[in-house]
């Protein structure tokens, strides 16, 4: 197996039951980070970061130094940290939400002094109430001990920061949606361009929306430096990654692995990693970056886990979410349920993703309820065709989002991986894995 | 007649205090309010419309845009079960099946008792322990049918009081400490320190050339 054994950035406390405490938090290095950048200048912490090229951590993989760079000579500034989570089978900023609160809270700071921002918020999914409790608190711990508010260590730079709760909308995730809603509006992603909240963003000043786990890297490229991050991983996907790995495996989790060096098989099989597939089976399929993304079969489960590779294979690392199918599953079912998803979260603003998530529900539901006919799968494809012209990967997009080209991912890959079971479902009105 | 008490009018106002533009405390407003009676009711919004100076349909249509802001009343437990990818590969339905015919009702439906309610719910992002649940947003993972009825259980006779706070409850943890100086200030302070640092700057290249 060629597992890394590099020591992990974003995960290293969380061994510990009691890793969200300010205690544990000091005790393990905390805030060391923090200080060292407050005795840069700026521009020198932005530089390390750039020298990183830590990619976003998002689903988008923007690197993050250049984001930063869009903002150099904008008089004023919003940092907005990206915590609303909700990719399915995604739950890798929710276990450090939950669990290093104060790692998230010090990046955010790192990177309000790197942009002399004055006023950071936090964006945490409002399903995580435990994580809302436990930032709220490690908010308070840091203000306490004068890591946030006015002259941050002594060191002349005031920040503030704002716990922001939101309340149950995919969409949010989307960063211009997620501004309007922490405007207090419908989460409703703005027309671009602009392309990024840099030019027009919060209240319409110039914007930096980062993910969470984008900011946990922080502390560590400032101790570290940016280099000795870059040297991790491989080409344009550095250091490590946390993936989130969930379906039919042994030990599904949260596993930071460094990128580029780590393959799906290792994954998915390694027994100290996913263990390999629950109760003897075979692999059939596997989602390599969240739900929006297009599938995989068992015939690419040695590509690395590296941005670019799976993108050129023609699906995307997203956010880092890889959900594993076994041999008797049945991918109607499973293309079905994600498709769904998509038609329960659209927003409603554009046509073809509000109608058309709709039908292209209603005809895989048909099928999978055995009243398909067989003319349903060239009509499921125009459809998706009319969502995403040509269904091609990267994807066309005809909304204002992306969500609307992350409809046809499921729908599309598992008529053209497993025509033959849509087929059975139609032709005898029945599932064979019952 | 007011609906929402005293403290929390006077959290919802230091809520708006945060914020450059207090519209953005609206959100969080709405789950202030909705742990007071469970559900944001007509008067609840009109209320915090009045507070923030919008109109009541604006408070609305925020609201009603998220899924956690019922503009319906719901049992003291909404039970979430998640269903989407992972879960349901891991026998998310068959639970919501379990969870029906253990709490006499169908997905949508409360309880004659106003004790439950039951949803199907998006990923919640606890995937590695499917199938799971939330209770109020608060997470129970690994459900067995076993699991799901001592929880029932453990929820209906107060058990769970702590862990588990009647549904609207959300952040029971208040800020503290904050800038304590007006932006302005801080932003004044911000252009002062930008000239130095450009004026440091300057002197360096002069050094270099």
């Amino acid at each position: 197996m060629a597992l890394t054994d590099v020591a992990p950035i974003v995960t290293a406390r969380l061994r510990h039951p009691d890793s969200h405490t300010l205690e544990r938090y000091l005790a393990t290095g905390g805030y060391a980070g923090l200080r060292r950048a407050l005795r840069m200048e700026p521009e020198q912490v932005a530089e390390e970061v750039n020298a990183a090229s830590l990619l976003g951590r998002g689903g988008a993989g923007f690197p993050a130094g250049r984001k930063w760079s869009m903002l150099r000579k904008a008089p004023v500034r919003y940092l907005v940290v990206n915590g609303d989570e909700s990719e399915p089978a995604t739950f890798k900023d929710h276990l450090l939400i939950e669990r290093d609160p104060h790692g998230i809270i010090e990046g955010t700071l790192i990177a309000a002094y790197a942009n002399q921002v004055a006023q950071a918020f936090i964006y945490v999914r409002g399903e995580f109430a435990l994580g809302l409790e436990r930032m709220q608190t490690a908010l308070n711990e840091a203000y306490e001990n004068g890591a946030v508010g006015r002259d941050i260590f002594g060191s002349g730079f005031s920040v503030d920061i704002v716990v922001h709760p939101g309340a149950g909308a995919y969409i949010c995730g989307e960063e211009t949606a997620l501004l309007e809603s922490l405007e207090g509006k419908r989460g409703f992603p703005r027309i671009k361009p602009p392309y990024f909240p840099a030019a027009i963003g919060l209240y319409g000043e110039p914007t930096i929306v980062n993910n969470t786990e984008t900011m946990a890297n922080l502390p560590w490229i400032i101790q570290h430096g940016g280099h000795a991050f870059a040297a991790l991983g491989e080409g344009s996907s550095t250091g490590t990654r946390l993936f989130a790995l969930s379906g039919h495996v042994r030990r599904p989790g949260n596993y930071e692995l460094e990128m580029a060096k780590t393959t799906f098989r290792d994954l998915i099989f390694a027994p100290v990693l996913g263990g390999g597939i629950r109760g003897g089976r075979q692999l059939k399929a596997f989602i390599p970056g969240g739900a929006s993304a297009p599938w995989f079969g068992p015939d690419k489960v040695d590509l690395p886990l590296d941005q670019d590779a799976v993108g050129k294979a023609g699906s995307m690392l997203g956010s880092g979410s890889v959900i594993v199918m076994d041999d008797q599953t049945c991918v109607v079912r499973a293309a079905w349920r994600i498709v769904r998803f998509f038609y329960r979260e659209s927003c409603g603003q554009c046509t073809p993703c509000r109608e058309g998530s709709g039908w292209v529900e209603k005809v895989v539901r048909r099928i999978e309820e055995g009243s398909g006919r067989e003319e349903d799968l060239d009509l499921l494809l125009d459809m998706c065709d009319n969502i995403s012209p040509g269904l091609s990967w990267p994807p066309q997009q005809t909304t204002i989002c992306v969500l609307g080209p992350s409809i046809p991912s499921s729908i599309v890959w598992a008529i053209r991986m497993f025509r033959d079971e849509f087929l059975v479902h139609i032709k005898e009105g029945a599932c064979p894995y019952g | 007649m007011a609906r929402l008490s005293a403290e929390t009018m006077a959290q919802a106002r230091e809520l708006m205090s945060l914020y450059p533009d207090s519209r953005s405390a609206l959100v969080p407003i709405c789950h202030l309010a909705q742990a007071e009676e469970g559900w944001l009711s007509p008067e609840a919004m009109e209320e915090i419309a009045e507070l923030m100076g919008l109109a009541p349909a604006e408070v609305l249509g925020t609201a009603s845009f998220y899924e956690m802001l019922r503009t319906e009343p719901v049992g003291r437990y909404m039970v979430s079960v998640c269903t989407n990818i992972a879960c349901l590969l891991n026998g998310a339905y068959e639970l919501v099946e379990h969870a029906e015919e253990r709490l006499g009702i169908s997905v949508g439906a409360t309880t004659p008792d106003s004790m439950f309610s039951l949803e199907e719910a998006e990923c919640i992002a606890d995937c590695d322990r499917a199938p799971c649940l939330q209770v109020n947003h608060r997470f129970f993972g690994s459900v067995s049918d076993e699991r799901f009825d001592n929880l029932v259980e453990d929820l209906a006779s107060g058990r769970l009081e702590h862990d588990v706070p009647p549904h609207g409850v959300l952040c029971r943890v208040r800020r503290q400490g904050g800038l304590a100086v007006p932006a302005e200030q801080v932003r004044a302070e911000r252009a002062e320190a930008d000239r130095a640092r450009e004026e440091r700057a300057a002197a360096a290249q002069a050094e270099k050339s």
